[in-house]
């Protein structure tokens, strides 16, 4: 399996990554190299193993329903770059 | 060329838990914004979600109501994406392996039963809300909303009009409410619905081209919508021209759906397996138990109605449209049980005062007590008829029990017998010339005579007495 420019450049994309013709040679060998090497894995006889998705061994983690304390607007906002009264402000999407 | 319609949809409903769905900020609807986030549904780094368990319960509840299989191991997904109300960049789903799937509900359509296929339910967390600004190019972001628990319901392509469409969604709020899972309001949002709308020539089997219609915020406006949605694909088909597989939003003000502008690479959402959730393992015991805690859902009740009660299925139908109207019903019968006689008044007067106050039957100021109250009074002939009317309009307005209106306002009937005999030979012996008539054969005069006694009695002879009685005294 080989990854190619347009599809680092459709993930870049998606991603909202920029890259100059340079960046994009050196990360697209960098993903292949990597896939390289995962796909030795490939090599593991692993029919009849059930897919994992965790390493734990754990299930049904839960919390009741019950409520906690929340933050402040002014904890909440700390990090925004533009508020106006307690709400975060964000340039116009639709 | 003739069109089939296909239409399937994708209902959000949010669910009436305390807390959000992966950490402990309150739900409530309608805080100052931006006081109901934490560390975790902000998506600040290093955060650890945990699953609120009523939520899994709630969902299982549906997914039960719905004739679902409700899957032994799920688990959460991560679907990638950009947009300003989702602070993580990502927002926690299902995908591969959803909570429940291959279910069905039965919907009613002018007496015709259908059944439509429920593809999957699945637990996701809402997004925030954004305010967009109507004279500078910016919006404002409330991330209260964020993190709150939803479950999508997607049907089969089972609808084949917008009636139906909206009988299925309909089915499903009373379902939700009946459960207590959510309001399932669509005004407030508690409720959303997406359509995904086709046309194919019929007989054919393959699907059209769909669209996928957003932006609808009520019953109404889906309906509009997706008649909208219909002529304009047929219009494009008739015209030999191509439908686009796009998402459109209803416009509600122009009365027309318009393409939302392209985002197509949006739907590449590399969903994959959330780390920090760990999966869920319903067991046996556990779905027993909820299934043992699910209340009578409304199918089974309302033939329960029309077995027990003897009720016609259109009665049936109305009286279970919500658990409320059911409990009204039965605890009003059990006072007075003369069903037909408790839904009449329930279905003609009752509903008529809520309707006008645009009112639930869990807020009517009449108890149900208090109309079985005054129905005895009524079968007692008390009052009559049309006085049972306006004392039901006067407890509706004031709260106060029929019976007390009667006593205070001295509106009973008089039907003791002695005392309309009295008023009657008074009236006999007053109009002399009246009564010469109706022995004479006029029998029609007999409508002055009884209209006399009225006048005398301040309109409270009981009619149908005097009707009787005046027959007899003159012979």
């Amino acid at each position: 399996m080989k990854i190619t420019h347009s599809e680092v450049e459709h993930v870049a994309d998606l991603a909202r990554l920029t890259f100059s013709p340079e960046e994009m040679d050196s990360i697209t060998g960098q993903l292949n190299d990597i896939l390289t090497y995962v796909a030795q894995l490939e090599k593991v006889e692993a029919s009849g193993v059930e897919p994992t998705t965790h390493a734990l061994e754990v299930e049904n983690a839960f919390r009741e329903d019950e409520t906690g304390k929340s933050l402040s607007a002014d904890e909440a906002l700390s990090n925004a770059p533009e508020r106006e009264d307690d709400t975060f402000v964000v340039p116009r999407i639709i | 060329m003739d069109y089939e319609v296909v239409i399937g949809l994708e209902v959000h409903v949010q669910l009436k838990t305390e807390s959000k769905i992966f950490c402990g900020c309150s739900t409530t609807f309608g805080a100052p914004p931006n006081t109901h986030t934490c560390p975790v549904c902000l998506g600040m780094p290093g955060v650890l979600p945990v699953l609120n368990r009523n939520v899994v319960e709630y969902a299982m509840r549906m997914a039960l109501a719905t004739n679902c299989q409700i899957a032994p191991y799920s688990q959460f997904a991560r679907k990638n994406y950009f947009y300003p109300d989702l602070p993580k960049g990502y927002q926690i789903s299902q995908y591969e392996l959803p909570l429940a799937e291959h279910g069905w509900v039965e919907i009613d359509l002018n007496g015709q039963t259908k059944r439509i296929g429920i593809t999957r339910i699945h637990l996701e967390e809402d997004a925030g809300k954004l305010i967009h600004d109507e004279n500078r190019p910016v919006s404002y972001v409330d991330l209260n909303r964020t993190g709150v628990p939803l479950i999508e319901i997607v049907s089969e392509p089972d609808m084949r009009d917008p009636e139906e469409a909206g009988a299925y969604l309909k089915k499903l709020r009373q379902l939700v409410r009946y459960l207590g899972i959510s309001d399932g309001n669509m005004e407030e949002g508690s409720l959303r619905c997406d359509a995904n709308i086709s046309l194919r020539p019929r007989g054919q089997d393959e699907l059209g081209v769909k669209s996928e219609l957003k932006n609808m915020n009520s019953f109404r406006h889906v309906q509009k919508a997706l008649e909208y949605e219909i002529r304009r694909q047929s219009a494009l088909l008739m015209d030999n021209r191509k439908v686009v597989q796009e998402t459109r939003l209803w416009d509600h003000g122009r009365g027309v759906t318009v393409a939302m502008r392209g985002k197509e690479e949006a739907h590449d959402y590399r969903y994959f397996p959330d780390p920090d959730l760990v999966p869920v393992r319903i067991e046996d015991q556990w779905l027993e138990s909820v299934k043992k805690s699910l209340p009578e859902l409304p199918d089974i009740k309302r033939e329960r109605f029309v077995r027990e009660y003897g009720l016609p299925a259109y009665d049936a139908g109305v009286l279970t449209s919500s658990r409320s109207m059911a409990d009204y019903f039965e605890s009003c019968v059990k006072a007075f049980p003369r069903p037909k006689t408790v839904s009449n008044w329930i279905m003609v007067e009752l509903i008529r005062l809520l309707k006008q106050d645009n009112r639930e039957i869990s807020a009517c100021p009449v108890s149900a007590d208090h109309l079985a109250g005054l129905l005895k009074l009524l079968e007692k002939g008390t009052i009559s008829g049309k006085m049972a009317k306006d004392v039901l309009e006067q407890a509706y307005s004031t709260g106060t029990s029929p019976e007390e209106i009667v006593r205070e306002q001295g509106l009973a009937q008089v039907s003791d017998e002695a005392t309309l005999r009295a008023v009657i030979q008074e009236v006999i012996d007053d109009c002399p010339q009246e009564v010469e008539k109706y022995r004479a054969g006029k029998h029609k005069i007999l409508g002055f005579l009884v209209g006399q006694v009225m006048k005398r009695t301040k309109g409270k002879a009981n009619p149908q007495k005097v009707n009787a009685l005046l027959r007899e005294l003159l012979g």
